[in-house]
Parts: C-alpha cells; sequence; structure tokens
C-alpha cells in the first residue's frame, strides 16, 4: 500500500547502494519498470474497474485471516463447533479474525460478480480475451469449491445439511451417482472424514489453486492489456514514445487511484465486521449457530446467497436430473460467452437496443432468481423462478442470434475522458 | 499530443507531492501497524490457557504426616509434602553435603529462600521438574534407603541423570543439577494451599 | 469518488438494524420485541442473577466461564464466588449445569438445551416471547404449555413470579388473549423487566464480543475515513497529469 512512497520519491543516496546491490541479484527494479510503471492502462477507467484490485486485496486478506483461524480450529465432528467459538470468545481478537473471514467471503463474491459484470457490460471476455475471460471463470469456479468447503467447516446445522444437499447433487448423474456421493463423503453420511476432507481442500488445495489462476489471470492482462468503458483497443493509437496514447502508466495513477477504492471498500468491510457481522443471517445465518444435527433438518435451509441464483435455478425444475443439469449449465454456460457473443461491438455505449434489453433482461433475471433461492420453494415463489430459469437462459441460447441484427453504433477511435 | 503532460517543476507542485505520498505512506503505516496487532495478540495464551494456568488449590490438611501430594499448575508438576518434624529438624546436617544450602543461587520466592525452602516449615511445596534436563524426581523419604545407601538422609532421586536432592530441594554434591528445585509462588488460606497465587495478585 | 460515497452510504444503510426497538403494548405476541440494551451493564447483572438463580439448575452456558462473567459485567471475583458461582465449582470453570444429564433425561424426556447460543440460533425475541407465553394447559404434563414452543417440555419455572395466566382460543384453534390466572409475585411490568433483563444477558453470553466491537469499530472507521481522505487528496494531485 505504501510502495507508491518508494518508487514516486526514486532512489537517494542512502538507499542507493542497498537498492543497486539487491537489483544485481534481483530484478526489482526492472520489475516496477515493466510491469508497473511501463504498463500503460486506458485512462477511462470508471469505478466498475475498481474490483479487480479489491478481489485481490479479498484474496489476500482471506489467506492471512484463514491462516490465524487454522491455528486454533480444530476439523474433527467432535471438536470443529467448540473450536469456533473458543476462537469467538477465548483466543484474544479471535472474534475479529473469525468476522474478517466470513464477512471476507461474501464480500469477494460480491467484488468477483461486479468484476465479472462489468466484463458482461463492456465486452471485456471477447477476442482477443477469451483466454482472459476463461481463466477468470476458473477463479470463479474455484472461488465457488472454496466457499462451500468453508461453509461447512463451522460444523452448524446449516453446514451439515448444506453439505448433504450439495454432495447429493453428485447422486443424480447417471450409473455412477450414488457410489460416487459415497467416495466423496468417504462414509455413509456427512461425517467426520467428509468435514476433515473438505478442511484438506480448503485450506490447501484450493489456495493454492487459486493463486496459481490469479497468476494467470494477471499474467493474460498484461498480454493483451485492459480493456475500457469505450471497448476501443487502445494498442491501436500508439504515440511518438510507442506508447498507447489513451494510454497512462498503472504506476503512479492507477496504484493511486485502486489505494483510495481499497480505503473505501475497508470501511465498507469494516463497518460490516464490527457492527453487522452476520448481515442479518445473509452472512451468517442463524441455524448455523446450532451444532450439525444428522436428526433434525433446520426448518428453511438455503444455501448463502451467492449460490442462490443456481439453487433457484435447480428448484425451478420439476426433475431431479434435469434440475441439477440446468443449475450446472447456468454456471458454466459463462465459459462459452467469447462465442456466443457475435456483436462486432464490444461495450454497451455503443451496442444497440437489442443488446441493451437483453442485458437489462439477464440482470434482472440474476438478481431474481438470487432473490427467490432464498425464499421458501413454493406457490409462486417457484413459478416465478420458472420464468426468470427460462430468460436467464434465453439470455444465452438466444446470443448468437440478437447479437447479430442488434443495430450497433460506431465505435470512436478515441476513448471518450473527461479529466 | 500527449493525453500525459508529466510536466516541468513549474507546473507541477512536487512539494505538494511529496507531502501528500509521505503522509498517505505514513498514515497507511499506522493502520498496517493497528491491523497486524489482533494477529499478534491472538498467539498470546488464550482464555482457556490462563483458565487452566490458574492457581491450584491443595487441601493441605488431607495430606499425612512423611506423605507427598502430586498436583499440577501451569502443566508443571507441584510436590506437596507433609514434612514430619524430624524430617525438617534434619535438614540442617546436609549443608555441608549441598551446592547451594542457603538457596543463593536457586529460584524460589523471596519467603521460601530459607533453611526450610518454604513459608510454613511443615509444608514443602516444590515444582517437581529436576533442574538438570527437566525428569520428575522421585520420592525417596526414608532414610538409608536400599537404592541409595546407608548414608542418605531421605529427599528425591532423578532416575534420569541421578541428581539427588534433600527433603526441601536442595541439590547435593557429585549431582549432575547445579541448582535446588524450584519452588513455586504459593501462599496458605487455613489449611488451603493456593499455588500461583501471585498472579492473581500481582505479588511476585 | 462520488459514486463510491453513495454506495458506501446505501449498503451502511442497506444493513439491517442490529436492534429493534422495544415496546409491545397491544400488539399480538407474534410482535413482541425483547427491546433489551446490552450497554445497560445494571441489566446485564441481574440477567446474570436472574439466569444463575432461575435458570443455571437445569440450564448450561457451556461455552462461557463465571470469571469471564465477572470481568465482562464489571462484578468482582469475590463478589462472584459468594453470589454466582455455585459451590464445587471454580471460578474459571464453564457455566455448566448442576444436573447430570441422565438424571434430566429421565425428568424431562430430553436434555434441557445449552443456552449459550440460543440468542444467536434463535433470536432474543423468540427467548422474550418463550418466557412470556407460558399458559395454563391441564392436558400437558407439565400443566403448563407455551405459544412459541408449543409442547415445550419444559415446566413454567418462573410461575412463582409470573404466575400462571390462562390463554383464550377462538374457535379454530386460533390464540385470541391472555387472561389472568394464578397471580404471582411479580406485577407484569416487573416480570416484563425480569424476563428483559435474562434475554439481555443471554444475548451478551451469545457474543460476549458484542460488548466491545462496535466501540471499536467506530475507531476503525474513522481512521479509514481519514486514511481515504489522504489517499483521494494525493491521487487527484497525480491525476492533474492526465488531460
Amino acid at each position: 500500500m505504501g510502495n507508491a512512497a518508494n518508487s514516486a520519491a526514486g532512489s537517494s543516496a542512502a538507499t542507493g547502494g542497498l537498492r543497486a546491490w539487491l537489483n544485481k541479484r534481483l530484478p526489482i527494479d526492472e520489475f516496477v519498470q515493466s510491469q508497473l510503471v511501463g504498463y500503460y492502462a486506458p485512462k477511462n477507467f470508471n469505478i466498475w474497474y475498481f474490483f479487480g484490485s479489491l478481489a485481490l486485496l479479498v484474496f489476500v486478506i482471506q489467506i492471512v485471516t484463514g491462516i490465524f483461524l487454522t491455528m486454533n480450529y480444530k476439523p474433527g465432528e467432535l471438536t470443529a463447533f467448540d473450536s469456533v467459538e473458543y476462537i469467538m470468545r477465548e483466543v484474544e481478537w479471535g472474534w475479529l479474525i473469525r468476522y474478517m473471514h466470513s464477512t471476507g467471503a461474501s464480500l469477494f463474491f460480491v467484488v468477483v460478480y461486479l468484476h465479472m459484470y462489468r466484463a458482461l457490460v463492456y465486452g471485456s471476455y471477447k477476442a482477443p480475451r477469451e483466454l482472459l475471460w476463461l481463466f477468470g471463470m476458473c477463479i470463479y469456479l474455484a472461488l465457488m469449491a472454496e466457499a462451500f468447503f468453508g461453509y461447512v467447516l463451522p460444523w452448524g446445522n446449516m453446514s451439515f445439511w448444506g453439505a448433504q444437499v450439495i454432495v447429493n447433487l453428485f447422486g443424480t448423474i447417471p450409473g455412477i451417482g450414488p457410489g460416487l456421493v459415497e467416495w466423496i463423503r468417504g462414509d455413509y453420511g456427512i461425517a467426520d472424514s467428509t468435514l476433515n476432507r473438505f478442511f484438506a481442500l480448503h485450506v490447501i488445495a484450493l489456495p493454492l489453486a487459486l493463486a496459481l489462476l490469479i497468476v494467470l489471470h494477471i499474467v493474460a492482462l498484461r498480454q493483451t492489456g485492459s480493456n475500457n468503458p469505450d471497448g476501443i483497443e487502445i494498442k491501436a493509437k500508439l504515440g511518438a514514445n510507442g506508447k498507447p496514447l489513451d494510454g497512462i502508466p498503472f504506476h503512479p495513477y492507477y496504484t493511486l487511484k485502486d489505494i483510495v477504492g481499497i480505503g473505501v471498500f475497508l470501511m465498507i468491510f469494516a463497518i460490516i465486521v464490527f457492527f453487522v457481522p452476520t448481515f442479518g443471517g445473509l452472512f451468517l445465518e442463524a441455524p448455523n449457530f446450532t451444532p450439525a444435527n444428522a436428526l433434525s433438518t433446520p426448518e428453511h435451509i438455503a444455501p448463502v446467497w451467492y449460490f442462490t441464483p443456481f439453487y433457484a435455478i435447480l428448484r425451478a425444475v420439476p426433475d431431479q436430473r434435469l434440475g441439477a443439469l440446468l443449475m450446472g449449465l447456468s454456471v458454466l454456460v459463462y465459459l462459452f460467452l467469447p462465442w456466443l457473443d457475435r456483436s462486432p461491438v464490444k461495450s454497451v455505449r455503443y451496442r444497440g437496443w437489442i443488446w441493451k434489453l437483453a442485458l437489462l433482461v439477464f440482470t434482472v433475471s440474476f438478481l431474481a432468481l438470487m432473490y427467490l433461492g432464498l425464499q421458501p420453494a413454493e406457490g409462486r415463489y417457484v413459478t416465478m423462478a420458472r420464468i426468470f430459469t427460462t430468460t436467464y437462459f434465453a439470455f444465452f441460447v438466444l446470443m448468437p442470434f440478437y447479437t447479430r441484427i442488434d443495430p450497433v453504433k460506431p465505435v470512436p477511435e478515441r476513448v471518450t475522458y473527461h479529466a | 499530443m500527449a493525453d500525459i503532460s508529466v510536466a516541468d517543476d513549474q507546473e507541477v507542485d512536487q512539494s505538494r507531492r511529496r507531502f501528500l505520498t509521505a503522509a498517505t505512506a505514513a498514515t497507511g503505516a499506522v493502520g498496517a501497524g493497528f491491523a497486524i496487532t489482533p494477529f499478534l495478540l491472538s498467539w498470546l495464551p488464550s482464555e482457556r490457557a490462563r483458565a487452566l494456568g490458574a492457581p491450584t488449590e491443595v487441601d493441605v490438611a488431607k495430606i499425612e504426616p512423611g506423605q507427598m501430594v502430586v498436583t499440577s499448575w501451569r502443566k508443571q508438576a507441584i510436590y506437596v509434602v507433609h514434612r514430619t518434624p524430624e524430617m525438617v529438624a534434619s535438614l540442617p546436617k546436609n549443608d555441608a553435603k549441598l551446592k547451594d544450602p542457603a538457596s543463593a543461587d536457586s529460584d524460589q520466592p523471596a519467603y521460601a529462600t530459607n533453611e526450610m525452602r518454604s513459608l510454613k516449615p511443615d509444608y514443602l511445596v516444590l515444582i517437581g521438574i529436576c533442574t538438570h534436563l527437566g525428569c520428575l524426581p522421585k520420592q525417596h523419604f526414608e532414610r538409608g534407603d536400599k537404592a541409595l545407601g546407608a548414608d542418605w538422609p531421605g529427599g528425591f532421586f532423578c532416575p534420569c541423570h541421578g541428581s539427588k536432592f534433600d527433603m526441601a530441594g536442595r541439590v547435593f554434591d557429585g549431582s549432575p543439577a547445579s541448582v535446588n528445585l524450584r519452588v513455586p509462588p504459593y501462599e496458605f488460606r487455613g489449611d488451603t494451599l493456593v499455588i500461583g497465587v501471585d498472579e492473581q495478585k500481582g505479588v511476585a | 469518488m462520488r459514486k463510491l460515497a453513495i454506495i458506501a452510504t446505501v449498503l451502511a444503510l442497506a444493513a439491517p438494524a442490529a436492534f429493534a426497538s422495544g415496546g409491545e403494548a397491544t400488539a399480538s405476541w407474534q410482535q413482541w420485541h425483547a427491546g433489551n440494551a446490552l450497554g445497560d451493564r445494571a441489566s446485564l447483572q441481574r440477567g446474570a442473577r436472574n439466569f444463575m438463580n432461575w435458570c443455571a439448575g437445569c440450564h448450561s452456558l457451556k461455552y462461557v466461564r463465571y470469571q469471564r462473567i465477572g470481568t465482562d459485567l464489571g462484578i468482582a471475583d469475590d463478589v462472584m464466588k459468594a453470589n454466582l458461582v455455585p459451590p464445587g465449582a471454580k471460578i474459571t470453570d464453564y457455566v455448566v449445569s448442576a444436573m447430570p444429564a441422565s438424571l434430566a433425561n429421565a425428568s424431562f424426556g430430553i436434555v434441557p438445551p445449552d443456552l449459550s447460543l440460543i440468542t444467536r440460533s434463535k433470536g432474543t425475541d423468540y427467548v422474550y416471547r418463550f418466557l412470556k407465553t407460558f399458559y395454563a394447559d391441564a392436558a400437558a404434563a407439565t400443566g403448563t404449555n407455551n405459544l412459541a414452543l408449543p409442547g415445550t417440555a419444559m415446566p413454567h419455572v418462573l410461575s412463582d413470579l409470573q404466575g400462571v395466566q390462562q390463554a383464550v382460543f377462538a374457535q379454530d384453534g386460533q390464540f385470541e388473549k391472555f387472561e389472568d390466572g394464578v397471580p404471582g409475585q411479580l406485577t407484569a411490568a416487573q416480570y416484563d423487566a425480569f424476563v428483559r433483563d435474562t434475554v439481555n444477558f443471554l444475548e451478551y453470553a451469545g457474543e460476549p464480543a458484542k460488548l466491545s466491537r462496535a466501540t471499536i469499530g467506530i475507531w476503525v472507521v474513522l481512521y479509514l475515513l481519514l486514511f481515504t481522505v489522504i489517499a483521494w487528496l494525493l491521487k487527484q494531485e497525480y491525476w492533474k497529469d492526465v488531460h
């Protein structure tokens, strides 16, 4: 966070000796020069462009708080719940570390969803950034797995029954289903062995995978350069210095701007952690303060809010197997986005009314499904979930057609920017 | 047309930039300091550890003369011996054979820095951990104990490396241990011996 | 920046209010709110006393230590030992019920639940309503029943204080109102305060950190506000370059 000071100020005589010594052995200055100062980003980024760096920040928060939680958390069906309460009550500042981790989990999805929505609005997944989008989707899928495994660890009654429902989804796979479910659990029900393997995946396997995928995502971003709200390739117009005319050095301009974004984000983060850590039952659910009980299902069982759009789709379909299939597709369909979209234009700013309408339908469907997934599966909720499931999929399935006939506007050569 | 006029020094207020950079870095550093504090403090003994490390109470009225009770305080074995008058009377005779008879170099509270190494002559309270390498010395209170020879005056014998201590936990010459067995802080409340009481009252 | 500020404000406002205001008056029992205040230390102390005298015989607070209650609620160790710690228990012990599980099972057919997290899993309002809606029911084994938890195995242990009220049901079984029955030692207002204090203590027991976290939070947010303003000034200064 304070790096801006060092590199902006340049090397003084006192640090020059050490700096020269270091640079002979490790290309620090070269890295800063090529990756931060020498990397030109479009100058017309708006608020939507904060969420990438914020996602990275939340990742770091989760890793650090996670490491410290692991020091006192004890996986195991007899110890897990008690050890969480031990952290909340008896470890010095344990409650803060735990609330940071539970709040971080939900805010991770908030920033990742906004980050993905940005890509959708400005066409950031389109050529030449298909691979960047695919790496991002892999991060999202890994994050979903990470969140699910983490949710099981406190071993409350929602943890238990959430694990039960999600793991049983794999039972709908024809033929191998029942055997597969047993293999995932390592027992005849969700049990100690399940909890322990989920713990291993949550604290080691998936964080490693996420770190690797994040590196790939950033490397791919550096190769193509960032998209921008105008959806214009700034590399097409180079200045005399060989740098994009519409670009500015990432450092100091975007490092400093991101620091402001981080400040605002941390304020929201702190307000939740210190004042409303359960967020009215959305971030930490009340039934999860009851220990796991294989003989008692909570009255109203719903996943955490970030999974509810897909859960609503699962429940909307009257056939068990088809429901699981559609739920899987509703997540995986984003992988095909770069090839479904046939529009010559990236940004919504220069697209026609058909795309704008489609985007609106998608936005409403996604948010409605998110709400419906939190409601009981009965009556008009089911009817509405079916309608929005249809419109949700229509957005993707019809995309190759409506994007071709969409009346797009001419795209300017240079980005729009008002100082 | 250059979109960034990283301008001449006349145009850009460099001192304002330097000041704001320093201010941001300094404020950020203070915040980072505060942010890591809870993580560092989480390594302190937890409330559970402190509860388990709370003073241990022993009812000394239930210990027969010549008997020893082993309890624990902060995960260390604590020996509480009800010494007979003969045991107490024989202590000064050991002085010539001891490494530190006056406990000058040994570790005990001020009130136990005496011949008896105790608050009350009748009761010996020791941390039962050999000052040599940490084994638990065994009780050999019998004079002329078979294993330790006819001139054994009674005391403790560490089975690991053969350190010998008298009935006040003082180490004999020829032992690998160099100082006497340690004495924990304690006090009596009637017949109740409270071990580790200094943590409660803040006195050493 | 202004947009960010707006989003932050909206998020903060959208966050559900942590406390519902009290007051019941004529509302039906489902609308009753506990209306307890964690900041009221005297109420917490009375609640601790209520719990130890009336609840702790059967219910435990297995994650809470006597000593921690004393520290958090400002009760000295010797006062705790003399009044709230049962004989035979150490002040550093967890608040564990004096009643063995086997005896409880024999008496009630169920082990009385641990109450450490009852306000977190069920809410303070639920506990408040539960303690106030016992009514005489000859059909129940305990002689009383409860609106918040119908068929509860728990007898109305507070009947000495509240008395036993009568419930009036409509033809369709719908609850209509309470009527006076056997009177207790406390007036309705006194019993209400008794229950509110007890619920207050249970909310504290559910999350001891709640007593301090909002206070810390104010400082953290103020710091972040300062940091963000300085960082924003710095960013504005550098962005003057960009035209």
